[in-house]
C-alpha cells in the first residue's frame, strides 16, 4: 500500500500535467475551426448526456491530418526543423565538447569556479538572452562595429535574420545541455588509462582518439540528444534571429495558432511534432539506461 | 651438478641494462629522489621498498618516462632516456590501478599495444593467444574487465603489459589489490613469467614479504634514498644499518657501548647486567654507541640457564603472539629491555611449556646478532 502510495504521486503528475493536456490537444486536433469561442467545434456538452456524447465523438474526424499533406509547407518545415536541429547540435558539440575537455582537466580548486560560469546564464531570461543577441549581430550590432572598427571588413555582414543567426542563438542557448554530461563523463576519466595508451605506444592525440573519446561516448550522446530534442520545437531563437526564409515548425505551430487562429490544425502540427520526437526521446532513454547498467 | 647462481651485480663485466647516474628528482622543494647512483641488471626482479612517499613510485616513473630527472642521467642498455617520450620506450609498466580499458574487450585489452606498432594482423593474433596462454586467460579473452574477477583482472594488465616484449617491465604494487591468498600464488606466478619470458622486472611494493619473495635483489628506501640494494638474504641477515633492521622482518633492538674483546665486542647494555657477545666485520672504537639487531627466530627459549650460550639473559613473558604455526614471546628483562623470541610450535597448543609471567631464559649465539653503529 506504502508502494502504491509512493509511485502513485509521480504517476498522478505525469496524468495530470502531461496525458490529460496532450488528450485535449489531441481531441482539438481532431475538431473542425469554428468561429467561436473556443475557436472550434464539437464541444462537449455533459447536459446532453450519453446521446451528446456520441454525436461528440461522431464530429471528430481525420481531416486536419489530411490537410497536413495537402500543403507542402508542412512536411519542408519539419524537415528543414529536423536539419537545422541536426547542424545544430554538431556545432554545439564542436564548440562544447573542448570547454567540458578544459573544465575537466582544469585544476581542482578551478572546477566548481568554471561549472558557475557555464550555468551562470540560466540565472537571466531566455528570451532576454536572445534578444541581446539581436543587438549583437544586427547590421549595426556590436559585432560588426567591432570588425569594421579593427579593419578586417569594410562593409556590414548580415547576420541577423539569416540561419547563422538561428545556429549561433541554438548554439549559445543549448551549450550547457552539451557541457554539463560531457564534462561529468570526462571528469571520471581515469587519468592512468591515458597514461596506460601511451605506455603502451599511443602519441597524446592517438591516446585521445582511443581512449577519451570511447569513454566519454555516453556524455556526447547524451548531450547530443537534450540539444537535438528541444531544438526541432524551437520558437524562440528562429522567430527573434531568423530571417523570412527560417522555416522552422515551432514557427509555423505558432503561426496557425495565433495569427490564423486555426486551433486544430496547430494541434495538428504539435501532435506530429510529438510523433516526430518520440523516436530521439526513445533513444536517449535508452543511452541512460545503458550507462546505468554499465556504471551498476 | 653445479649450476650458476644468477648474480650479474658481482660481476664486474656485465653491463647493467639500467643505470642510474646521480639522479636527483625535485617537486618544487621536495626532494623525490636525491642524488642516487645505482644499476639494474639484464633478467633481473628487482624490488624498490620502502614507505609511501618514499620516491619508489618516483622512480618507476622516470623508467617509464612520466616524470624526467631533475638532475643526472637514466642510462637504459647504455643510451639517455630522457629525451624519449613514454610511447617510444621499450619500457611497459603495470600499473597499481591495473588501467584497463573499460570498453574494450580483454583480447583488444592485449592487443592494444601491439597495434599501434602497426604489426600484421596475423601476428597480433598469435601474440594475444600466447599472452592468453601464459596467464591462463583463453577463457576470458572476449569479457570486458568489468566481467571478470579481480585476479583475472590482475593477469589481464600483466599480458598487456609484457605483449610487446619489453626489455624492462615495471609492476607498481601489482598485488596490491588482491587478497592476501591470491596474492600469494600470484608471488609465484608472477617470478614463473618472469623467468619464463626472460624479462627484466622491477617491482615498486611496500610490502616486504612481496619483495623478499619474488625479488632478486631488493633496494630499501627511505626519504628519497636507496638504503640497501641487495639479495633477500643478506637484506635480512646483514642490514647495514637499524632503519633496514628495522623495515625489514621482526626485530630486537638493544642499544649499548661495544668494547673490543677477542674477535669479537662485549656490549653493555644496561648497568649492573653482564655485557652480550657478538662477533661483527666492522669495527668499533671501544665505549662507541652501538645497536644490536637480533631476528627473534634465532633466540632460544629454555626454563634452565642453558649450558655455554654465549649470551643469555633471565626474563619475564610478558606477551605471546600466536600465529599457528609459531608463537612469539615478549620477554620483558629486569632492565625493562623487551625482546622478542619465535618459537616453532610443534607441539599442540595445550602442551606448550611457557605461558605469561614465566620466568625464562632467553639465549642466542655470538654469530646470531647484527651489530650496527648508532
Amino acid at each position: 500500500m506504502r508502494r502504491f502510495a509512493l509511485i502513485a504521486v509521480p504517476y498522478f503528475w505525469l496524468l495530470a500535467l502531461f496525458l490529460v493536456p496532450f488528450l485535449i490537444v489531441l481531441k482539438i486536433s481532431l475538431s473542425d475551426i469554428a468561429l467561436a469561442i473556443p475557436p472550434y467545434t464539437p464541444t462537449l456538452d455533459f447536459s446532453a448526456g450519453w446521446e451528446g456524447f456520441k454525436a461528440f465523438l461522431g464530429a471528430l474526424d481525420l481531416e486536419n491530418f489530411e490537410f497536413l499533406t495537402t500543403d507542402d509547407l508542412y512536411w519542408k518545415a519539419y524537415l528543414s526543423s529536423l536539419q537545422i536541429a541536426f547542424i545544430a547540435t554538431v556545432a554545439t558539440l564542436i564548440v562544447g565538447y573542448p570547454i567540458a575537455y578544459g573544465m575537466a582537466n582544469a585544476p581542482d580548486h578551478w572546477r566548481p569556479t568554471l561549472m558557475m560560469l557555464v550555468i551562470l546564464p540560466f540565472w537571466t531570461s531566455f528570451l532576454i538572452r536572445v534578444y541581446a543577441w539581436v543587438g549583437i549581430l544586427s547590421t549595426e550590432g556590436y559585432l560588426n562595429q567591432f570588425l569594421l572598427g579593427i579593419g578586417v571588413i569594410s562593409e556590414p555582414l548580415t547576420i541577423l535574420n539569416t540561419n547563422t543567426a538561428v545556429y549561433i542563438g541554438i548554439v549559445y542557448t543549448y551549450l550547457p545541455f552539451m557541457i554539463l554530461p560531457i564534462y561529468s563523463a570526462l571528469e571520471r576519466l581515469d587519468a592512468s588509462l591515458l597514461e596506460a595508451a601511451e605506455d603502451l605506444g599511443c602519441s597524446r592525440i592517438t591516446a585521445f582518439w582511443l581512449v577519451t573519446v570511447p569513454l566519454s561516448k555516453n556524455g556526447i550522446i547524451a548531450g547530443c540528444f537534450l540539444v537535438f530534442i528541444p531544438t526541432i520545437g524551437e520558437f524562440v531563437i528562429p522567430s527573434l534571429l531568423g530571417g523570412s526564409k527560417t522555416l522552422m515548425i515551432g514557427k509555423v505551430l505558432w503561426e496557425e495558432f495565433f495569427n490564423n487562429r486555426d486551433w486544430p490544425v496547430a494541434s495538428a502540427v504539435a501532435v506530429i511534432l510529438l510523433l516526430i520526437l518520440i523516436i530521439p526521446i526513445i533513444l536517449f532513454q535508452r543511452n541512460e539506461q545503458k550507462q546505468r547498467e554499465a556504471d551498476g | 651438478m653445479s649450476q650458476t647462481v644468477f648474480a650479474p651485480w658481482n660481476d664486474p663485466d656485465v653491463k647493467p641494462l639500467i643505470q642510474f647516474k646521480n639522479v636527483t628528482k625535485r617537486f618544487g622543494d621536495f626532494i623525490a629522489i636525491d642524488n642516487q647512483s645505482f644499476d639494474i641488471y639484464a633478467q633481473e626482479f628487482f624490488a624498490l621498498l620502502g614507505p609511501s612517499g618514499c620516491g619508489k613510485t618516483t622512480m618507476m616513473r622516470m623508467l617509464a618516462g612520466f616524470e624526467k630527472p631533475t638532475e643526472g642521467t637514466i642510462l637504459l642498455a647504455g643510451q639517455d632516456i630522457a629525451p624519449i617520450p613514454p610511447n617510444k620506450r621499450a619500457v611497459n609498466m603495470m600499473f597499481q590501478s591495473y588501467a584497463l580499458f573499460p570498453h574494450l574487450s580483454v583480447w583488444d585489452n592485449i592487443a592494444f599495444g601491439l597495434k599501434r606498432d602497426r604489426m600484421a594482423t596475423d601476428a597480433i593474433a598469435a601474440r594475444v593467444e600466447e599472452m592468453l596462454k601464459l596467464t591462463r586467460l583463453e577463457k576470458f579473452a572476449k569479457r570486458k574487465p568489468h566481467q571478470i574477477s579481480g585476479g583475472q583482472r590482475q593477469r589481464v594488465a600483466l599480458a598487456r603489459s609484457l605483449a610487446k616484449a619489453p626489455k624492462l617491465l615495471l609492476l607498481d604494487e601489482p598485488l596490491g589489490a588482491l587478497d592476501a591468498k591470491l596474492r600469494q600464488d600470484t608471488q609465484f606466478e608472477l617470478m614463473d613469467i618472469q623467468e619464463k619470458t626472460g624479462t627484466t622486472f622491477v617491482i615498486v611494493t611496500h610490502d616486504q614479504e612481496e619483495a623478499m619473495t619474488v625479488a632478486s635483489r631488493v633496494a630499501v628506501m627511505d626519504h628519497g634514498r636507496i638504503i640497501q640494494a641487495d639479495t633477500p638474504a643478506r637484506i635480512y641477515e646483514m642490514p647495514n644499518c637499524v632503519y633496514v633492521a628495522d623495515f625489514i622482518g621482526d626485530v630486537t633492538i638493544i642499544e649499548g657501548r661495544a668494547t673490543k674483546s677477542g674477535d669479537g665486542y662485549d656490549i653493555a647494555y644496561a648497568e649492573g647486567q653482564p655485557t652480550l657477545r657478538a662477533t661483527t666485520d666492522k669495527s668499533f672504537e671501544n665505549g662507541q654507541t652501538c645497536h644490536l639487531a637480533i631476528r627473534p627466530e634465532k633466540v632460544t627459549i629454555t626454563a634452565e640457564r642453558p649450558e655455554g650460550a654465549a649470551n643469555a639473559v633471565q626474563g619475564k613473558i610478558l606477551d605471546i603472539a600466536y600465529l599457528g604455526n609459531l608463537s612469539t614471546y615478549h620477554v620483558e628483562l629486569p632492565t625493562g629491555q623487551i625482546i622478542k623470541s619465535q618459537i616453532a610450535n610443534t607441539r599442540r597448543l595445550s602442551r606448550r611449556n611457557f605461558t605469561w609471567e614465566d620466568t625464562v631464559w632467553l639465549s642466542w649465539t655470538e654469530t646470531a646478532g647484527v651489530l650496527l653503529e648508532g
